[in-house]
């Protein structure tokens, strides 16, 4: 249910920070190129498996888990942290779009098998790295917290 | 080139994901990531449409690699799936991933579908 409290929407998107909207735009650039640059180092065949996307997907859940971390219980006083890095490069850097049309090229393909194996394997590994990533860093700030305490 | 054009799609798709996340969570609210998914399931659509319509490299750099790429993510999926897990919403959690990869594929589907009535 909307909450009939909320303010009209054009109040909240004229409430937008113009600096925000620059920094996921430019950060999004960024993780894109970013993305591109593995789809070179990491060239596929057609019908074979993805590799650089599986990379970018796996990779950009691990930091967006150590980041979520950092912005929502380190330091939510950091602004721009969100907008930037998390919002723009690695929602740039990760893609749900090649994903899909990956799965979808090896369906059509016939190579059903991987379009399967490929599907499970992105989310099983995007999961457990964005979990990875949540763990690790809540474990380094007690850790520092902690010395920082003795 | 394809650099400038691929970094132009996404100086676009990123803001563009980031805005339509505000406008789907004003009129549906926040309790399920549906921002996420609008942008995923869409973005696949057009994505799976431009591959087969459009043959033109620069177009699929600007669009598909740059666009469409931007536009829909996957870390924001993980992420909040997981948060959805860390508040034992274990049912949220599955029917989430299962709604992006169902929409999106479904999507895509349209996507192709239209694409090969439009294109001959």
């Amino acid at each position: 249910m909307p909450d009939p409290q909320r303010p009209p929407l054009r109040q909240m998107l004229r409430a937008v920070s113009v600096p925000a909207l620059v920094a996921v735009s430019l950060g999004g650039a960024i993780g894109a190129l970013a993305r591109y640059g593995l789809t070179v180092a990491f060239p596929t065949s057609p019908g074979s498996f993805d590799l650089a996307t599986f990379i970018a997907n796996t990779v950009g859940g691990l930091l967006i888990g150590a980041l979520m971390v950092v912005v929502t219980e380190v330091a939510p006083g950091l602004r721009m942290i969100r907008p930037f890095f998390g919002v723009g490069i690695l929602g740039g850097f990760t893609t749900f779009s090649t994903y899909i049309v990956d799965i979808g090229h090896a369906a059509n393909a016939g190579t059903t098998l991987l379009a399967v194996v490929y599907a499970f394997a992105t989310m099983a590994a995007a999961l457990l790295a964005a979990a990875l990533g949540m763990y690790a860093t809540r474990r380094a700030v007690a850790r520092s917290r902690g010395s920082e305490a003795a | 080139m394809t650099l400038l054009l691929i970094a132009a799609g996404a100086a676009v798709g990123a803001p563009t994901r980031f805005l339509t996340d505000l406008v789907v969570a004003h009129y549906a609210g926040r309790f399920l990531p549906w921002g996420t998914l609008m942008v995923n399931v869409f973005g696949s659509g057009l994505a799976v449409f431009l591959v087969v319509a459009v043959a033109d490299p620069g177009w699929s750099a600007l669009l598909v690699t740059g666009f469409c790429g931007a536009l829909t993510t996957y870390s924001t999926l993980s992420y909040e799936t997981l948060r959805l897990v860390e508040d034992g919403r274990w049912h949220h959690a599955l029917w989430n991933v299962a709604a992006n990869i169902s929409g999106g594929l479904a999507a895509g589907l349209i996507g192709f579908a239209i694409a090969h009535l439009t294109t001959g």
